[in-house]
């Protein structure tokens, strides 16, 4: 795992767990829990995260990656991240 | 429309029985500012405050039959009163006024219990038979008007609203936790229960009766009822000829609603519905239409074009409030105050300050388009479990699943916009296709969110409470044999429009400021006519209220018969922040420390919740919906838990 996904994974499980948990307990979010089926996250909840991608990270998020496969954990959402600074960079 | 309360059981003296009598109908003065009335005699006692809208001079309540044996108090219409007035005067019945609500108390010597069958109306009543010494409780078929109830102290009380009870009966009031669930899923408690603890709203379609020994018989007297879904339709040739028939019992139903002795109006909210009802009543001999409607800031609540449409279409004189998230923020803890249950949205807010505009016109009675996207299938749920059900049986189809985005486009944030994660999130549930439940699953699985927000016992206990498999135990039997729209339609009416509509955005915002609403498509025999239809004939492809449409052919300007659903939403919880704070009273009930003390709800998460909301980040429906439910359940504990423990 890259440093910049290190980086990246804290900030996209805290925003989750705060704003989509609405908890302070981390032990809540395992990074690989799936957030649709455990019902963290809706469809507004994915647009609540693609907001919160393009204004932490300067990014924008194209309509065709609006997959759920790209936002059903947090390592799959801390890997999309990273994917998209590294094509930007 | 009126206010009625009242007691049946052991005796007590008479002034101290007249003092609780007083102290429970002055709180239902907003019901009826135009007269109050009593009747006590040893272990019962009926008080009614009047609204008076027919028969000013010999109207007043309690009522009583010839010889005083019987007496009714009585809030609601009998729409089809002069029929039966002339039925019962033929079979030898003396009328002395000329109410409506003299049928009743002759129809139940007439028929006894049965006497509610025969009637065509909107109301709850009690009934004192003094002979037999046995009272009567009923309510109307949907649910329109409301009737509480309570044991206590050897006595059941009741009453139009509770906080009449809360003054009268020796109750202290709590909140129950489990109605508080029911609410935060199904959007109110489910009837028989209230969000008051030992406090029962009486089901519509029934009629409770209390005997002299105390014995208590609850009999369902209507209920919406479908065909079997193989069975055939042979009472029609075409849609043309039911759409023909619709069209004439649409007529009545409205003929039958502009009888009054004082002046009427409608609400114009722009869709098909209200623009269909006020288009009838010229039809039916309205020569001057005063039409009412709110208009938002908001485009994505506002539908001013099409209300504007109307009014020039109709020569309506024509008045429109236009209400901002201020009023809304402002005006929400007296709602709650009317309402008395808590609401996940605002929208009955705007319509009691519509009303409050339209008796200050001089108005006591509107007629609106309520219903008739229940009984005609006009919600995009209907069309939503359509959709599911053909791309079920071929799960892989792109082409069926891509119908999903057809439906909602009047979101700024539509679920459906994003083709891949529409599939995903609307694909769940599928395991459900055969169950009653199938349609509302998807909209009550909400509750997961919701239940983030409670306090942590009350999460414990409530963690596995499964909210469809709890509301389909519930269910008739014969659900299982009805076509799959029957099953949602049956679902629909009697959760959403019989537990939150009606009560939330119905009576209580319009009898906070003492005006009465009609609702013609909740007419019996329209309900019974449209559940006879065929589903096609109700959506046809993904165009809902099909038939409606085409009973409608030639009423109404092109634009407005052809117009998509749009559902009546207002702001939310933005309503209730300004300059990036939340309003004062607001700040104070969600506050940690008051939010602990309540003990419904937990002060961690909750205080993230309106962070969010705060930086205006709460887009979706789930936030705004456990936002507006939180603050709404804490505004009810503050006026009728805290204030009156202090």
């Amino acid at each position: 795992m890259s440093t910049e996904i290190t980086a990246v994974k804290p900030r996209v499980r805290d925003y989750i767990l705060h704003n989509l948990l609405f908890s302070d307990d981390a032990a809540e979010l395992p990074d690989d829990t799936s957030l649709l089926d455990r019902g963290i996250i809706d469809s507004t909840g994915v647009l609540e995260v693609v907001m919160f991608i393009e204004e932490t990270f300067g990014l924008h998020v194209k309509a065709s990656d609006m997959l759920p496969e790209n936002f059903d954990t947090v390592n799959a959402i801390a890997a999309f991240v990273e994917r998209q600074r590294q094509a930007v960079a | 429309m009126c206010g009625v309360a009242g007691f049946f059981g052991i005796a007590d003296q008479a002034d101290a029985d007249r003092a609780r009598l007083t102290r429970m109908i002055h709180t239902l003065h907003h019901r009826g500012p135009d007269g109050y009335g009593f009747h006590q005699a040893p272990g019962i006692g009926l008080a009614h405050a009047r609204l008076a809208v027919i028969d000013f001079k010999t109207g007043a309540q309690p009522m009583a039959n010839e010889d005083g044996s019987v007496w009714t108090v009585f809030n609601g219409e009998v729409f089809n009163y002069r029929a039966l007035r002339t039925q019962l005067v033929a079979h030898g019945h003396r009328f002395a006024t000329r109410s409506d609500t003299e049928v009743i108390v002759h129809l139940y010597e007439e028929y006894g219990d049965d006497f509610v069958r025969h009637l065509n109306g909107q109301f709850a009543l009690a009934l004192w038979d003094s002979r037999r010494r046995r009272l009567v409780l009923a309510r109307d078929r949907c649910g329109v008007r409301p009737l509480f109830f309570a044991r206590a102290g050897g006595r059941l009380w009741f009453a139009s609203e509770i906080k009449a009870l809360l003054v009268g009966a020796p109750i202290t009031a709590r909140l129950d936790p489990f109605s508080l669930a029911q609410t935060f899923a199904y959007w109110g408690p489910v009837a028989p229960g209230s969000v008051f603890a030992g406090i029962e709203s009486l089901p519509p379609g029934h009629l409770l009766a209390i005997e002299a020994d105390g014995r208590e018989t609850l009999t369902r007297y209507w209920d919406w009822t479908f065909p079997e879904r193989d069975a055939p339709t042979t009472r029609w040739t075409s849609i043309e000829q039911a759409a023909g028939e619709l069209r004439e019992l649409l007529t009545d139903a409205v003929r039958l609603r502009l009888q009054a002795d004082v002046p009427l109006g409608a609400y114009l909210s722009g869709g098909l519905d209200s623009s269909a009802v006020t288009a009838l009543m010229r039809t039916a001999g309205s020569t001057q239409l005063r039409t009412y409607s709110v208009a938002f800031d908001e485009a994505e609540f506002d539908e001013s074009a099409e209300q504007q449409t109307m009014v020039r279409y109709l020569g309506c004189d024509h008045a429109t409030l236009r209400c901002t998230r201020a009023q809304i923020g402002e005006a929400f803890p007296a709602f709650i105050r009317h309402a008395e249950m808590p609401v996940l949205r605002t929208a009955g807010v705007p319509l009691m300050l519509l009303a409050q505009q339209v008796r200050a016109d001089g108005r006591k009675v509107v007629l609106t388009g309520e219903g008739a996207d229940e009984v005609f299938a006009g919600y995009d749920l209907f069309k939503e479990a359509k959709v599911r059900r053909f791309w079920a049986r071929q799960p892989g189809s792109h082409f069926r699943s891509a119908l999903l985005g057809r439906l909602y486009g009047y979101l700024d944030h539509s679920p459906t916009r994003h083709a891949a994660l529409a599939t995903a999130f609307f694909g769940r549930g599928m395991e459900h296709l055969d169950r009653p439940i199938f349609a509302h699953a998807p909209r009550w699985s909400s509750w997961q969110h919701a239940l983030r927000f409670f306090a942590p016992d009350l999460r414990a206990s409530l963690a596995d409470w499964n909210p469809p498999d709890w509301y389909e135990a519930r269910l008739p039997a014969a659900i299982a044999r009805w076509a799959p729209l029957a099953r949602d339609q049956y679902v629909e009416a009697k959760s959403l429009l019989a537990d939150y509509l009606l009560p939330a955005q119905g009576d209580r915002p319009a009898m906070a400021h003492s005006v009465e609403g009609r609702f013609p498509f909740l007419d019996h025999r329209v309900i019974e006519f449209a559940n006879a239809l065929p589903a096609r004939w109700k959506i046809r492809g993904l165009t809902e209220k099909h038939v409606l449409r085409k009973a409608l052919d030639g009423l109404l300007p092109p634009a407005i018969q052809a117009r998509t659903k749009q559902p009546y939403r207002a702001p939310d919880q933005a309503s209730f922040f300004a300059n990036g704070k939340p309003l004062d009273y607001v700040a104070e009930l969600l506050s940690p420390e008051r939010l602990a003390a309540s003990g419904y709800f937990d002060p961690v998460a909750v205080g993230y919740l309106v962070e969010k909301c705060r930086r205006g980040h709460a887009i979706g429906f789930a936030d705004n919906q456990a936002f507006v439910g939180i603050l709404s359940t804490m505004l009810l504990d503050e006026t009728f838990v805290r204030r009156r423990a202090a």
